[in-house]
């Protein structure tokens, strides 16, 4: 009954307010005709589709493509990450679900239910339902493979060991690594972007759902930036620590740069990875009570750069290359050489594609403290190439260790996209 | 999968649907909902009859088993009582779609510490304290003479119970919630730890309902009652793991990644499981 006054009400505004999909939707529950009567469903349609797909168009990232969206796309407020574990031994169960996956994701990143609303109450509704009413927020959803999907405990689980291509493997252990099982590793990754939680959240949800006596969730974190209504300068974000966070990343709009960078290409490996991308994650907590008790100066010096400005030591704008070679009057380089831009940079020879968000997770029941830190997600099309050989040197010394600790590591193999009709993940099962 | 466009609440007509004031409050469901009759309807009426029988033949057994449990702790035969608790509760927990319907007697048998206030606790945990807690059967006679009442009681009513097919299709997955809320968590039996017997009689009261329904089930959609059956025996296999001599190690002595592989794989079961609602659409 409620829905009926609703739909009255937001007649009067028609068309800013009422999107076809909101029409539908009402539709489907039963219950239009009031407005049936009153303008006929045909004529509100006309004026609703021109208005409000226009403004919709603008926060749906298509889901199908040559690639998987939210590798290049550009980064939403929010992420809701979680790795998993298969549990079915069968592989059409496997192929079945990213075919079952494919399907949902692309409804989900138009903003719509996965499933049509039943009317049988007798049965639970097929879409979790926490999203209805809200707009698709820009949702992007990526789906990766982990090495332990090819083998596992020397099993080759599903025929797809001679798939495996030599980068997908668990990364090195690192100097300082910290690693904790509940934040390691997984067989499969779902990464859900969008501008708003609860509609990461819900993608997700269903996801899981879907999934459900096929694959478990092994480990799940969300994270944050700050929102793009709080910084309408659209400027680089800062981390939990304060400062500028990803300066340097490659330009997601050069296509010659992605392919150089962030997508696999022919000849790379297998093929059934071309246009995939390898994604490492690192669930790096950051010690947050310590840090704030430093001084500024410190802090400048642990990155390198200017805390207010973010400019790297000696220039004045964020942006402005980092001058390796100044020296001040002692001798010493001004970008200090365990500094985090310094290391992070090397030669300059290795790049990736750094899409990180914030956690915080309430508190760490064992200190008291804030469980807080950076969610890391880094694209690439050459572990070995680029984000390994910077973690090292980054391990090695960076002055940032004493603040950090790498909890939780993963690496996975994004899968090439598809089109409609096909799924995600087809050139690696078929 | 594909998604049926569903005409149907179908078995609402003759019985008594519980819960049916909510559906009242919506009219407008009347509309959507065009009360066809289903080509299952006899089917059904033979299932919810079968159910009825199973329900009263556990609860039947309840009885008993609460006669001798209570009877050793009258007479002070602590170890005997300790080893009849868990057992004896299975076939409540079997049953615990229909038992649960008397509201004013569930909680005598079998609230936990909390539940009810501290004056009114009794039943099947106040006397699990006793037996585990204060080592003692002294003073419990009154409890035990309290529950046997209060069991005898529910036996007497269970015979005035309409099983409708709508108490079926929620109670199948409603045991599995229960097993998801308070049986995964150990705080069902929380002094005795037997919580492994109400889990698995859970299950089994789940899969009794599954069996019945099954045959209409498999007419609408045989791949969903593959993949129940498939996750029931995924379950299952998990519980013979834990199987000490008749019964089951203590929930204490399961790991955590034990207790976290039952409860995902009791969601696994349970998300197919949900389906089980399609047997009342028409074919």
């Amino acid at each position: 009954m409620e829905k009926n006054t609703n739909i009255i009400d937001k007649s009067s505004d028609i068309g800013k307010k009422i999107s076809r999909r909101d029409i539908l939707k009402t539709a489907g529950v039963g219950g239009v005709g009031v407005i049936l009567g009153a303008s006929g469903l045909g004529g509100l349609l006309s004026i609703t589709e021109s208005k409000a797909t226009t403004k919709e168009a603008h926060e749906i990232v298509p889901f199908y493509g040559k690639q998987q969206s939210g590798i290049t796309t550009k980064t939403q407020n929010h992420v809701y990450f979680v790795s998993l574990d298969v549990t079915t031994s069968k592989k059409e169960d496997l192929v079945q679900l990213f075919k079952d996956w494919t399907k949902a994701s692309a409804l989900l990143s138009e903003g719509k239910a996965v499933g049509d609303l039943s009317s049988n109450e007798f049965l639970p509704p097929k879409d979790t339902g926490e999203a209805a009413g809200l707009s698709a927020s820009n949702l992007t959803v990526t789906f990766g493979v982990g090495p332990s999907l090819f083998v596992k405990d020397s099993q080759d689980r599903f025929g797809l060991k001679h798939k495996q291509p030599s980068e997908l493997v668990d990364l090195p252990k690192f100097p300082l690594d910290a690693l904790e099982d509940e934040w390691t590793g997984g067989d499969l990754c779902i990464q859900a972007c969008a501008d708003d939680l609860q509609v990461a959240f819900h993608a997700v949800r269903n996801l899981i759902r879907i999934a459900r006596g096929k694959a478990i969730l092994r480990w799940a974190q969300t994270g944050f930036q700050r929102t793009k209504q709080a910084d309408s300068k659209n400027e680089t974000p800062r981390n939990l620590f304060g400062f500028k966070d990803g300066s340097i990343n490659p330009d997601v709009n050069d296509e010659k740069e992605m392919n150089k960078q962030v997508w696999v290409q022919p000849g790379d490996g297998p093929d059934w990875l071309v246009n995939g991308s390898y994604l490492v994650v690192r669930r790096i907590q950051m010690f947050i009570e310590v840090w704030d008790r430093s001084t500024l100066k410190e802090q400048e010096n642990t990155f390198g750069r200017y805390r207010d400005s973010g400019a790297p030591f000696g220039k004045k704008n964020e942006f402005d290359p980092l001058d390796l070679k100044h020296k001040n009057d002692k001798g010493e380089y001004s970008l200090p050489v365990n500094s985090h831009t310094r290391l992070s940079h090397g030669d300059g020879s290795q790049q990736i594609l750094r899409r990180a968000y914030s956690y915080s997770d309430g508190m760490d029941l064992k200190t008291g403290s804030f469980d807080a830190g950076l969610l890391f997600l880094c694209f690439q099309r050459s572990p070995s190439k680029q984000f390994i050989p910077i973690q090292n040197r980054l391990a090695k010394m960076d002055k940032l260790n004493e603040y950090t600790s790498h909890k939780g590591s993963a690496i996975f193999a994004c899968l090439p996209g598809t089109k409609p009709g096909g799924f995600i993940g087809e050139t690696l099962f078929n | 999968m594909k998604l049926l466009k569903v005409s149907g609440t179908i078995i609402l007509s003759s019985s008594l649907l519980f819960g049916c004031a909510s559906n009242a409050e919506k009219t407008s469901t009347s509309e959507k909902v065009k009360a066809k009759a289903p080509t299952s309807q006899a089917e059904l009426t033979g299932v919810t009859d079968e159910y009825r029988a199973y329900a009263i033949g556990e609860i039947e057994a309840f009885v008993k088993a609460t006669d001798a449990f209570t009877t050793a702790v009258k007479n002070g035969a602590i170890e005997q009582a300790k080893s009849l608790y868990g057992p004896a509760r299975m076939h409540y927990e079997r049953a615990e779609p229909i038992a649960e319907v008397f509201g004013d007697l569930d909680p005598k048998i079998d609230a936990r510490e909390g539940d009810v206030p501290e004056a009114e606790w009794g039943g099947y945990h106040r006397i699990e304290k006793g037996l585990w807690i204060d080592k003692t059967t002294k003073g419990y006679e009154q409890y035990a003479e309290q529950l046997m009442k209060d069991v005898n009681l529910l036996r007497a009513k269970v015979d005035t119970v309409e099983v409708t097919p709508e108490l079926l299709i929620t109670g199948a997955v409603d045991l599995l919630n229960e097993v998801s809320t308070s049986k995964v968590t150990g705080e069902e039996d929380r002094y005795s730890h037997t919580d492994l017997y109400d889990f698995a009689a859970n299950v089994e009261g789940a899969e009794k309902i599954y069996q019945l329904l099954a045959p209409a089930l498999k007419k609408k959609d045989e791949a969903v009652a593959k993949e129940i059956e498939a996750r029931f025996t995924d379950v299952y296999n998990l519980l013979n793991q834990h199987k000490k001599g008749e019964g089951y190690k203590l929930y204490t002595e399961l790991s955590e990644g034990e207790v976290k592989g039952l409860s995902q794989a009791i969601d696994a079961l349970a998300e197919p499981l949900s389906q089980i609602g399609l047997v009342t659409e028409a074919s």
